[in-house]
């Protein structure tokens, strides 16, 4: 197995010019306990290496942990031991700045209940994470926006309030704003959980998209098997360990 | 715009009623400071205005501050030896080098001057005695210093300008006199001097002191009267704004070396307890804003408590917490300034109504209206305290959303 960022990185702070080809997420021995009286361990020793263009399911019973590893995953958690590399960098390392400035670029979210903000339209919604990030004028990103909720089939929503939209159409806006900033991965938690078999479908269909025509890389937690039937890997999750035979 | 801002600005907009709650409390904070305010401190300037009106703004007096040092102090300064019944130098009192020294002080801008020699004179008419204040003047500058002017009820100044002889006197020893315009009384000096002096003018200040002890004459003749040629023992000074006198004291000081009091100087008790009271006054109303803050913290606060989630996507999504600190912030500073705005509006309101307002003092035959002061100073004190309420009062709410770690919301929701 070639697991890049088990070997030291020669260089932590990587030239500009050289790309890194390894594993674009990467877990290493990822656990994290909750503190308390009785602490509750959530993830433990988790080690897995996500290429470039995958998608990958992350399944298990509820209560195993999954959503807690996504967060880890997403930068969103800090472990308690063990560390995530992100396109060759051990994010360790990183500062609450740093974090929040890669997961604006690097890292996009899509979460089972739509979570858009209610008092802005659709495409502000949109826009949100551009505008944040400030690299795109500002009419380059409504372009963009509109052309995120087209390729969706949102181009005539845009001007609506989230509460005006239909669930799956919701969880399309949240997929659009997920690559507002065109991040290389994108993280889901249970995305067709809320949805009917034709919502679930087409957002299976666009997630699988992602990784097979713009590239990205998906990693989805799907109680859903025929979700999980359409990704490039499974990868089973109980008691927060990977659990390589366990089968829904 | 950034959009954090627009991010405060829409939780504002759609949270209606607290929003409008909130922007009312704090306008009807600055309101009132600015009405309590401009009262108070209208009431304040009325009454300084009299005090300056009826007094030189600034005296030039032929004495200096301290007492000019012996010569043998100067010489041995740390000598051991004391010397006993030592007199300052005999010299003839007066401001030296006068003409020189006035030009210079009515080179000065904003102010005008006029050259005054003081002494006491006994007055003696009908077999009667008084002994008075002579004060020599030139009548064209002293119009431009004095009020007396317009206290006259007979004859005017330039009187004594076409009557060399003449002078001046205030009703109560017109009446202690039973002199009246034309009559004649004759003046002697402590030099020893006497004269006959002929009344061309009759002045009543309101002040019984000053009606009955102080009279006027030319300069020229006061000089003689008393004896000292060419000699003048005081500046008299009127400034365009009294509120300047005291720094050009010190500047007419530094500059000439005689003592110049301020009337800010003279009246330095008064002034403290002025200031106190203002002191007391802007406290009270402050705390009106620091009330109307409550409820910006109670209006920021539930904001924060509702849009838990929304925070929590926001930094999901790769919002700092200080972007977050930001937004909250920013509605502290919406709600003050707005809030600000709009109770400089209802303030300038009331002051406009205060201003109309008749009143009628105990025992005054005319109705005068209230004294409200327009300066400016008040309403950057009333927007700085409302300021400083209003993002005083979201900082906290600001310091809980920027905490808001997004897992643990996002747990709450899975
Ligand atoms: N705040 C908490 N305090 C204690 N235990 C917690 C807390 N949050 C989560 N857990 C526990 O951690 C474990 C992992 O939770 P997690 O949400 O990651 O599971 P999951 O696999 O996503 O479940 P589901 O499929 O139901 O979403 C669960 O057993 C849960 O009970
Ligand atoms: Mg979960």
């Amino acid at each position: 197995m070639n697991r890049g960022p088990l070997t030291p990185n020669p260089s932590p702070t990587r030239d500009e010019g050289s790309q890194w080809s390894g594993p674009i997420l990467a877990a290493e021995n990822l656990g994290r306990v909750l503190p308390g009286e009785v602490p509750v361990t959530l993830v433990q020793d988790v080690t897995l290496d996500i290429e470039r263009g995958e998608f990958v399911a992350i399944m298990g019973p509820s209560g195993s942990g999954k959503s807690s590893l996504l967060y880890l995953l997403g930068l969103l958690d800090t472990p308690t031991s063990g560390r995530v590399w992100l396109d060759g960098r051990d994010t360790s390392r990183f500062g609450e700045d740093e974090l929040a400035a890669t997961r604006l670029e690097n890292l996009g979210f899509v979460f089972q209940f739509h979570f858009l903000l209610a008092e802005f339209t659709v495409l502000d919604n949109v826009l949100l994470p551009m505008r944040r990030l400030g690299a795109r004028p500002e009419e380059k990103a409504r372009q963009r926006a509109a052309d995120l909720l087209q390729q969706f089939g949102l181009g005539d929503q845009g001007h609506k309030r989230p509460h005006q939209l239909s669930g799956g159409q919701r969880q399309r806006v949240a997929i659009a704003r997920a690559l507002a900033n065109d991040p290389p991965v994108v993280l889901a938690d249970e995305p067709t959980g809320n949805l009917d078999s034709r919502a679930s479908a087409n957002v299976r269909q666009i997630l699988h998209d992602l990784t097979r025509e713009l590239g990205k890389t998906v990693v989805a937690v799907t109680h859903d098997l025929t979700f999980a039937s359409a990704a490039d890997r499974r990868i089973g999750i109980v008691d927060g360990l990977i659990a390589p035979d366990w089968r829904a | 715009m950034s959009i954090q801002f627009v991010i405060a600005v829409t939780h504002l907009v759609s949270r209606k009623r607290p929003t409008l709650v909130s922007l009312v409390g704090i306008a009807l904070g600055v309101a009132f400071f600015l009405a309590v305010s401009s009262l108070m401190r209208g009431s304040e300037r009325d009454f300084i205005k009299r005090l300056v009106d009826n007094s030189p703004h600034l005296t030039v007096y032929d004495e200096y501050r301290n007492p000019q040092p012996q010569p043998a102090t100067l010489r041995w300064p740390d000598g051991a030896v004391e010397l006993r019944r030592v007199k300052p130098l005999r010299e003839v009192r007066g401001i030296r080098g006068h003409a020189q020294k006035l030009a210079f002080i009515e080179s000065l801008p904003g102010l005008r001057a006029a050259p005054v020699l003081v002494g006491s004179v006994v007055l003696t008419f009908a077999g009667r005695s008084e002994g008075v204040t002579l004060n020599g003047i030139v009548p064209a500058k002293m119009k431009g210093v004095s009020t007396i002017e317009d206290k006259m009820t007979q004859g005017s100044l330039e009187a004594l300008a076409a009557h060399p002889n003449g002078l001046i006197i205030g009703e109560g020893l017109a009446r202690k006199f039973g002199l009246s315009l034309g009559g004649v009384v004759n003046a002697v000096s402590p030099a020893g001097e006497s004269r006959a002096l002929k009344v061309v003018g009759i002045f009543r200040t309101g002040n019984a002191g000053y009606d009955e002890t102080q009279t006027f004459a030319l300069l020229k003749r006061a000089q003689g009267l008393l004896d000292r040629p060419d000699r003048v023992n005081r500046f008299i000074l009127q400034f365009d704004d009294p509120y300047v006198a005291r720094d050009v004291a010190s500047l007419i000081e530094a500059r000439i070396g005689y003592k110049a009091v301020s009337w800010l100087e003279a009246s330095e008790d008064l002034m403290s307890v002025l200031l106190v009271r203002n002191l007391i006054m802007y406290s009270v109303v402050s705390a009106i804003l620091v009330v109307a803050a409550f409820g910006i913290y109670n209006t920021i606060s539930t904001i924060v408590m509702e849009k838990v989630h929304d925070i929590a996507i926001l930094k999901s999504m790769g919002f700092h917490a200080r972007d977050v600190r930001r937004i909250f912030l920013a509605e502290g500073v919406l709600l003050g300034l707005v809030g600000s705005l709009l109770g400089l509006g209802l303030g300038l309101g009331l002051m406009a109504l205060l201003v109309q307002v008749e009143i009628k003092p105990p025992g005054a035959t005319d109705t005068v209206h209230l004294p409200i002061y327009w300066g400016y100073d008040q309403y950057l004190l009333a927007l700085g305290f409302a300021m400083v309420s209003a993002v005083g009062a979201a900082v906290l709410p600001a310091r809980k959303a920027a905490r808001v770690q997004p897992v643990t919301i996002l747990r709450g929701m899975g």
